[in-house]
Order: structure tokens, then sequence, then C-alpha cells
């Protein structure tokens, strides 16, 4: 899929530009834009540092247990198939909170760990089940207190005030976490009456 | 109502960063150590995604700078004005349920068209927080256990960006006005 993105936009662009005569200046602009990858690269090299060593600090606080112990009844809510003091639900409210504090290289870890003990309660193993794919449809909403490298994108293009859309970010991402939850939790139902007949 | 909205913007990472220290610090862990380490990780992040963001950018540069990123506005704009969403912002929201890294670089090349500050800079950063690489992330998590049936989660995960997608412009037009 990628692939044939990328291909278009290249080669796509080059054979518009031979249509409206700027050849010329799409060469250039390709040079350009190879260049300023890696000045953009250098720009963000300082604001990652500064935040992913904050956040090792932050891991090695156990911030991530802290919280995810008063998530796990909420998460009892969200799950009610899944017995009581199952490890996934523990594994599952760590990985939420290592994404909403933007821990990403903690949160894949503790998400596969999530992953692994729902499968065990699975008992189609070919198959997710329903705590699969809601716990799924959360974690690809993206909550996330802080969204780190888009203030760093924006701080390396000069924006005057790189963190204002850190509220409009919060907002948009619980609009989107709230509506995937409601269609998971109705094609729920939906997909077990129809496996249930077949 | 706006006005504590942008006091939340402006003071979350510097509230973020004390409570971490503060934490940090009551929790006895050698700050100084910790952050070397994680900083480690910011150049090794960095050289990760350059390739990436090359690829990206010089792609979208070509496809602008020849006037077909033009064409392709003009062609599906009656399309989204219909819903409100500025034409401009399609590239992004079609490639970040894809591909994190290759958002990354489409996004570096709006802000650096449209600027940073544009209603176009600041929906475009919003859309890229609020949702995640729906695709990627579900085929990894699901590859790590063997199942290849995806049932209704990309329904619903895609549903999810969209209606992100859909909030971004309109809390973006509310905050910071189109």
């Amino acid at each position: 899929m990628i692939n044939i993105i990328w291909l278009v936009l290249l080669a796509g662009g080059f054979i518009v530009a031979f249509f409206t005569g700027q050849t010329e200046q799409t060469t250039q602009a390709a040079f350009d834009s190879a260049k300023y990858a890696v000045e953009l690269g250098l720009n963000l090299t300082g604001i990652y540092c500064l935040w992913l060593g904050l956040m090792r600090v932050a891991e090695k606080a156990g911030l991530i247990r802290v919280f995810s112990r008063k998530i796990a009844p909420l998460l009892r809510l969200l799950f009610p198939d899944l017995p009581s003091g199952s490890p996934a639900v523990g594994a599952m409210s760590m990985n939420i909170i290592a994404n909403i504090l933007g821990l990403g290289n903690a949160a894949t870890p503790l998400g596969l760990k999530a992953m692994g003990e729902l499968q065990k309660l699975n008992p189609d193993k070919r198959s997710p089940s329903d705590a699969m794919c809601l716990f799924l449809v959360i974690n690809t909403a993206s909550l996330q207190i802080i969204p780190t490298t888009v203030i760093a994108l924006r701080s390396a293009a000069g924006s005057a005030d790189p963190s204002e859309i850190v509220s409009s970010t919060l907002a948009a991402t619980l609009c989107s976490l709230l509506s995937g939850v409601t269609a998971a939790l109705i094609l729920k139902r939906f997909y077990r009456r129809r496996e249930g007949r077949i | 109502m706006i006005g504590i909205v942008q006091a939340v913007s402006r003071f979350a990472i510097t509230v973020f960063i004390i409570f971490i220290s503060a934490i940090g610090f009551y929790r006895k862990v050698p700050v100084y150590e910790a952050f070397i380490e994680g900083a480690k990780e910011g150049l090794t992040t960095v050289v990760r995604i350059l390739p990436y963001l090359t690829a990206m950018l010089t792609a979208i540069g070509v496809f602008r700078s020849s006037g077909a990123m033009e064409l392709l506005i003009q062609l599906v704009s009656p399309l989204t004005e219909l819903a409100g969403i500025p034409a401009e912002l399609l590239p992004l929201a079609f490639m970040r349920p894809l591909s994190g890294s290759a958002s990354i670089g489409i996004l570096a090349e709006m802000l650096r068209t449209y600027g940073a500050d544009s209603f176009i800079g600041r929906t475009a950063s919003t859309m890229m927080g609020s949702t995640e690489t729906t695709l990627y992330t579900a085929g990894i998590y699901l590859g790590s256990v063997g199942i290849k049936d995806t049932r209704y989660i990309l329904a619903a995960g895609l549903f999810a960006d969209f209606m992100g997608f859909a909030a971004s412009v309109v809390v973006c037009s509310i905050l910071f006005g189109s």
C-alpha cells in the first residue's frame, strides 16, 4: 500500500511536472526536500533527547505502576467478560497508562503481554476475542497527555507557540476514543449474532 | 472558556516536567543518570526515522512542486468542502492510519508549506496527535499472538480515526478560528 502511494507521489509528480513545464523546479524541490529532511532531523534531535530523558526518569520512578492501579476498576467495567484478577487487566492498564504518559517504548511490550494474556482466555485461537478487539481499538486511539512528536515538529517549523495544540489534541483524541469504543461495543453484538448463526 | 483551554496547553508541559522531577526525587531515582540513558534513545530515534523523513519529504515535495498537489486539491475540494474539511489536510488523513514515520514526514512538509501557526498547520498537528497508526498497531499486536483474522477491529479503528479527524477540524475552528 505504502509502496504504491510513495511511487504515485514521486513518479506522478514528475509526470505532471513534464506536462506543466516545471521539470527543473521539481528536480530542485526533490533535492531541497531531501536536504530539509536532514535539517529537520537535527532540529528534532535535541527535543527528542530532552523528552526521552525525562520519560526515562518517569519510568524509573514507577509512574506506570502507580497509575495503572487507579484505572484497573474502569477497565473491569469495559471488559466484564474477563475473570477478576486476570493478569490481562493489569497488563492492559499498564499499557494504557504508558501510552497516556507518552512512554511509547514501554507501552509496546506491555501491550504485547496483554495480548498474550488475552489469547490464553480466548476460546478460538485463530480469531480475536471481543476483549482483544476492544483493547486494540482503545490502543489505537492514541490517548496521550502531551503529543511530544507533534510539539517537536512544530517547534522545528518555527511555531510561535508549539504546545498550543495540546488541548485541541486532547479533545479530538477523546472524541476518537469514544467513537471507537462505541463502535466496538455495537459491532460486538452484531458479530456475535452473525457468528452464532453460522 | 477558551482562555482556560489555552492555559491548559501552555502549562501542561511545565507541570508535567515539575511533576516528573519531583516524583523522581521522592522515589530516589538517580535522575541525572536516568535522564542521560533516556536521552541516548533520542539519538537513535532520530536516526531511525530519518530515512522515512527523507523518503516522504522528497516524494511530497516533488508532488507539490510539480503542481500535481494543486490539481488533486482542486479535484477533491468540492467533495471535502461539503464536510467542511480543507482538502489540504487529506494527504495526512490518508497516511496517518498507515504509517507513523511517513505521516511525520507529511506533517513536517505541511508545517513548512502552510506555516505551523496557520489554520491548516494547527489542524494538521491536532489530527496527527489525535490518532495512532491503526493498521500498523493492529497488525503488530495480532501478529504477536498469531491471529490473522481482524473481525471488526479495522472498522471500529478506522471509524475512530475518521471521527478524530473530523473533531480536529471542528475543535480547531472553535479554538483558533478558520
